[in-house]
Formats: C-alpha cells, sequence, structure tokens
C-alpha cells in the first residue's frame, strides 16, 4: 500500500476521528495529539488494513481505545482533566448561534454523560452512524446501543428542560 | 412540517426508534428557524449537534517525520562510516609506508657499513702493495 492510497483511505474521517477523540479527552490540544498517535498507528499497520472490511469503524474503535487509555493514565498520574477550566478555543462558530447559552448547556450536559452514552450521541447524533456500525465501534449488540442512546436522549432533554424552568444549572 | 407529525417523531426519537432518514427531517424542521416554543429544548440539542459536526481537525497529520529522521540519521552515519574507513585507510597506508621506509633505511645503512668495512680492508691492501713495490723494485 503506497502512502497515497493509504491516505486516500484514511484521511476522509479525520474530522470524525477528531471529534470522538475531542469528546472523551475534552481539550482540542488532547485531541489533536490523540488524532495525529491513531495516524501514526494506522500508518504502521498499513498492510493490515486491507482485511478489515470496514476501516473506518476499525479506527473509531482503536479512537476510542486510545482515548480511554489515556484517561486512564491521566487518572493514575493525578492529571485529571478540570473540566470547568476548559475554554473552547475557536468561539467564532459559537457566536453566530442565536441560541449560544442553551447550545453551550448541551455541551456540559453531554460532557457530565457516562463515557458509553457519550459515544453514543457522538457517534449518532453528530456523526449520523447507524446502530450497525456503532455497534461494531463499541462492540456492542444493536439493541443496546438503541437502550444507551435513548436514555442519553431522554437524560439531556429532561435536564435542558429544567434549567429552561428554573434557570439554574 | 405539521407539529404533530414532528411530535410523534420526537417521540420516537428519545426511545431511539427513529431511522436516520427521520432524524434528518427532525434536524431540518430544528434548524428552519421556525420552532414551536414548546419545543425549544430540542432547538438547543440539534443546533449543538449541527454545530458540533461542523468542528474540523486544524493540526495537519504528518506520517512520516520519525521516519524520514531515522533515514537522514542512518544515511550520516553510514556517511560518517564510509569517511571514517576512507580517512583510516589512508592513515593506515601512511604508516606501514613509514615503517617500509625505516626498515629499507636500516637495511641500507647496513649494508653501506658493511661496504665500509670492505672499503677499509682494500684501502689496506693498497698499502700492503705500496710496501711491495718499495720493497721489491719491479725490474723493467
Amino acid at each position: 500500500m503506497t502512502q497515497s492510497d493509504f491516505l486516500k483511505s484514511v484521511l476522509p474521517f479525520k474530522d470524525k476521528v477528531f471529534r470522538l477523540a475531542k469528546r472523551l479527552l475534552v481539550s482540542t490540544e488532547e485531541a489533536e495529539d490523540a488524532t495525529q498517535e491513531l495516524y501514526f498507528k494506522l500508518w504502521r499497520n498499513k498492510e493490515k488494513l486491507a482485511e478489515y472490511k470496514n476501516v473506518e469503524a476499525f479506527a473509531m474503535t482503536m479512537t476510542k481505545n486510545y482515548c480511554f487509555d489515556r484517561l486512564k493514565s491521566k487518572q493514575a498520574s493525578n492529571l485529571k482533566l478540570v473540566h470547568s477550566n476548559y475554554k473552547e478555543k475557536d468561539t467564532a462558530l459559537e457566536k453566530k448561534l442565536e441560541y449560544q447559552d442553551s447550545v453551550n448547556q448541551v455541551h456540559r450536559l453531554i460532557e457530565s454523560l457516562p463515557e458509553q452514552q457519550k459515544l453514543v450521541i457522538q457517534l449518532r447524533d453528530i456523526e449520523d452512524y447507524d446502530f450497525e456500525e456503532i455497534g461494531k465501534m463499541l462492540n456492542l449488540k444493536p439493541t443496546a446501543v438503541r437502550v444507551t442512546l435513548s436514555r442519553a436522549r431522554k437524560s439531556i432533554r429532561e435536564k435542558l428542560i429544567k434549567q429552561h424552568n428554573y434557570g439554574v444549572i | 412540517m405539521e407539529l404533530s407529525k414532528i411530535e410523534s417523531l420526537l417521540e420516537k426519537y428519545l426511545n431511539a426508534e427513529t431511522s436516520l432518514q427521520e432524524e434528518v427531517i427532525l434536524k431540518n424542521y430544528f434548524l428552519s428557524g421556525n420552532v414551536a416554543p414548546k419545543l425549544q429544548e430540542y432547538k438547543a440539542m440539534f443546533s449543538y449537534f449541527n454545530y458540533s459536526k461542523a468542528e474540523t481537525l486544524e493540526a495537519p497529520i504528518q506520517l512520516n517525520t520519525k521516519k524520514r529522521n531515522w533515514k537522514w540519521l542512518s544515511m550520516a552515519a553510514s556517511v560518517m562510516l564510509l569517511v571514517s574507513v576512507y580517512m583510516g585507510n589512508n592513515y593506515l597506508a601512511e604508516k606501514q609506508a613509514r615503517e617500509q621506509y625505516a626498515q629499507i633505511t636500516s637495511a641500507l645503512q647496513l649494508l653501506s657499513s658493511n661496504l665500509n668495512k670492505g672499503n677499509k680492508a682494500m684501502a689496506n691492501l693498497y698499502v700492503y702493495e705500496d710496501t711491495v713495490n718499495k720493497i721489491f723494485k719491479p725490474s723493467k
């Protein structure tokens, strides 16, 4: 496999990899590092890639596992991410949005979900994968994906309504 | 899109029973800017999903940096090796030449000192011949 063949097959989903990494690792820099690392790994194993029917799903699984490892090693070394200190680097996009506040709230609500629900929301509602694919990526049955997704969606909605009614986070 | 249809789709959406196509309908509705007031919370959700999807990786992906470094390093190392072998060879050849020169010089010196001994002996012979000539005057 030449470098250009390799890039043709893996570059189309680089943004998806990056967004998934960012969903789990929170900071943009961490997510960029993780994406870089993932592509190194894919490049090193490029001969094996042909064996996989769905390289994209394989890459998403690798990203998830790599990010979980990162999070674990961070906890072990007491370098836990402080979520409240986190600031979005690029605010230009956000400013364009009418409902900036409630949209930011959605971001924080997803951040507070359990990891599995975070992943499912990311893969379904943001990346538009079908249940079959998500199941492969997360090593879950499609029905389990459905249940997790339903919980996540309901939980986000309920919390938003609560905030909307009482005006408190 | 009728509100009742949107509401029934939302019901399915919360149970994760909507298809991807149905979710596109919902997304389009909530991003249209014409959303029923009682569904505002969904507007925030779908706006956020849409906004998140637009985020892209800004940093370039590099595949070869590590490998290229190794390549350059090994190239430099092999050049150094060649140069040092060449220099070492030169030095060795020079050293051998010096040794040979020293050996030849000492051999030649030995030869010449021996030759000198012979010359001295010859000189004695001449003295001897002269004396002999003095005593026995050669007859004509």
